[in-house]
């Protein structure tokens, strides 16, 4: 299917973000426009520190940009809105509330009532493969089941579009290699438009329908790939090496 | 198959009980050395009192102090009042101004940290007020209150009320960003991220202020006892020195230790039912 017949749901035009460090400024995005499409798996690859979070966060509304516009099904949005849900790079979730707790906090939040948010929170539970830890608190969980939690309650609150910020960076080698897979299955299972932030080029390469690949600072669209490798894909399959080695050399270095 | 599993779950529970039967021993040896510690301390004490080493004039034995326990229970010389009686007017002071200290310390200390508006306004007086010391504020309500419960209920408060602000402020001001973003994402409003993450993140540091608090409060009480009161431990313990009577004093002591002791586990219990998540 071609791209151009795909939906839009989220579009962003012109983004810019500047801060003033030590009465300089800095340009941390720079006039960045995106069409992200509608259930599609976007990646947006960059290297460290160029950006990449700040764009994730301005789709989010917690940071507003300098300049720039968001659109959600053609329909110009400001701030942080309910069909954007978020998965965070550092595991956070609250220490003081169990699994259950964690994921039914959105829904709670919501007004929804008992019954109705612990069947939500028990099916996004079972969905990312948690189930009988319900009452386990975070600290007595693995940095992978947490993150797992995290993905769960991103989905709790029913969003049409998930951000995710570099959510398997602080994980160990294996278990970031299942959680990918996972990440993979759950979003086939229950398709969401996602926009996943990483630096890690393998990952990007494994997970995206799209790449967006970012210059270093500031963030700008340098390269845009489309990868139609049938899922899951085989990180040793010559084509993924080949399409993994053409991203390497576009990317720049960090610092 | 089936066989299979009833043994791995046999074995699961042979596993727990050892795990368990393993940590009732501990527990049992901590208790054990709690006790022989006691002991071992009455015992020196004792030695100390019967060998001359210490001056009979400046201590008493640990068997006088039981003594003199038992007949103040129902003796109210030389000081007034009989034990029951001093011990719940000091109580009595050091719960109201240690309760008040807390119903208003920690909340004000929550929402200074969470609303900087709030945290400009209120905190010069706060520095003013801090670096005084509890025990100055004696003389002025005196003149005010009289030397009845609430002058020294004020003196506690006073004490008890520093550390749970500076606590519970503390507390707040650490609330993770990436949780208070979380929430925000779950289109929280700003005082529901202020109950539902702030005051939850603030609630560690919070107890321990509490638990400095209640020990200034019994510290400062005893002091404003000495000085302004007609009953009351530390009123004892003041008697105890003017009539020359070493074992009162020392029996004002150790009641104000004990009761600090079932205090002190008290908010320990109170936290726990609080922050038992961190127990698990």
């Amino acid at each position: 299917m071609p791209m151009d017949k795909k939906k839009v749901k989220l579009r962003l035009e012109n983004i810019s973000q500047s801060y003033v460090v030590n009465n300089e400024v800095r340009d941390a995005v720079s006039n960045v426009s995106i069409d992200v499409y509608d259930n599609e798996f976007l990646v947006i690859l960059g290297p460290g520190h160029c950006g990449k979070s700040v764009l994730l966060n301005i789709i989010g509304g917690l940071e507003k940009p300098v300049e720039g516009n968001k659109y959600i099904d053609g329909v110009k949005f400001t701030g942080s809105d309910k069909r954007i849900g978020m998965v965070f790079q550092r595991l956070a979730l609250m220490p003081w509330k169990t699994v259950m707790g964690n994921v039914e906090f959105g829904p709670r939040l919501a007004g929804v009532d008992k019954a109705t948010r612990r069947k939500i929170a028990q099916k996004y539970i079972d969905l990312v493969g948690l189930k009988g830890f319900e009452k386990a608190y975070p600290h007595q969980l693995s940095g992978g089941m947490k993150q797992r939690v995290g993905i769960a309650r991103a989905y709790a609150n029913s969003p049409e579009i998930l951000l995710m910020d570099e959510p398997f960076g602080q994980l160990d080698a294996q278990t970031r290699i299942v959680m990918e897979e996972e990440i993979q299955r759950i979003w086939q299972q229950e398709k969401r438009t996602i926009i996943f932030v990483t630096n890690n080029i393998e990952e990007a390469v494994y997970l995206g329908d799209r790449i967006i690949l970012l210059s270093k600072c500031p963030a700008r669209v340098k390269q845009i790939y489309e990868i139609n490798l049938p899922r899951p894909r085989n990180t040793m399959d010559p084509e993924f090496l080949r399409i993994r080695r053409e991203v390497s050399e576009n990317t720049d270095l960090a610092l | 198959m089936a066989q299979n599993t009833k043994t791995r779950s046999n074995q699961n529970n042979e596993r727990i009980a050892l795990i368990q039967k393993q940590r009732k021993r501990t527990q049992v040896q901590n208790t054990m050395l709690a006790a022989s510690g006691i002991l071992g301390f009455i015992l020196i004490w004792q030695i100390a009192a019967v060998s001359g080493l210490v001056n009979s004039r400046y201590i008493a034995k640990p068997l006088e102090i039981v003594n003199l326990f038992i007949v103040k229970l129902t003796d109210p010389n030389p000081d007034g009042a009989v034990l029951g009686v001093n011990v719940m007017s000091s109580l009595a002071v050091s719960l109201s101004g240690f309760g008040l200290a807390v119903l208003i310390g920690v909340p004000l200390g929550l929402f200074m940290g969470w609303y900087r508006g709030f945290d400009s306004f209120m905190r010069p007086i706060f520095e003013i007020i801090r670096p005084i010391p509890p025990v100055s504020w004696i003389p002025l309500t005196i003149v005010w209150l009289g030397i009845g419960l609430k002058a020294k209920a004020i003196i506690v408060f006073f004490a008890a009320f520093v550390p749970c602000l500076i606590n519970s402020y503390t507390g707040i001001k650490q609330t993770s960003e990436v949780l208070i973003n979380v929430a925000k994402t779950c289109g929280a409003s700003n005082f529901t991220i202020f109950r539902k993450v702030g005051i939850p993140s603030a609630m560690t540091l919070t107890f321990a202020g509490i638990k400095v608090a209640i020990g200034n409060a019994w510290a400062t009480l005893v002091a404003a006892e000495m000085l302004a009161a007609s009953s009351g431990l530390g009123y004892m313990i003041l008697m105890g020195r003017q009539f020359g009577r070493v074992d009162l004093v020392i029996l004002g002591i150790v009641v104000i230790g004990a009761i600090g002791l079932v205090i002190s586990k008290l908010i320990d219990m109170l936290e726990n039912k609080v922050l038992g998540w961190k127990k698990l």
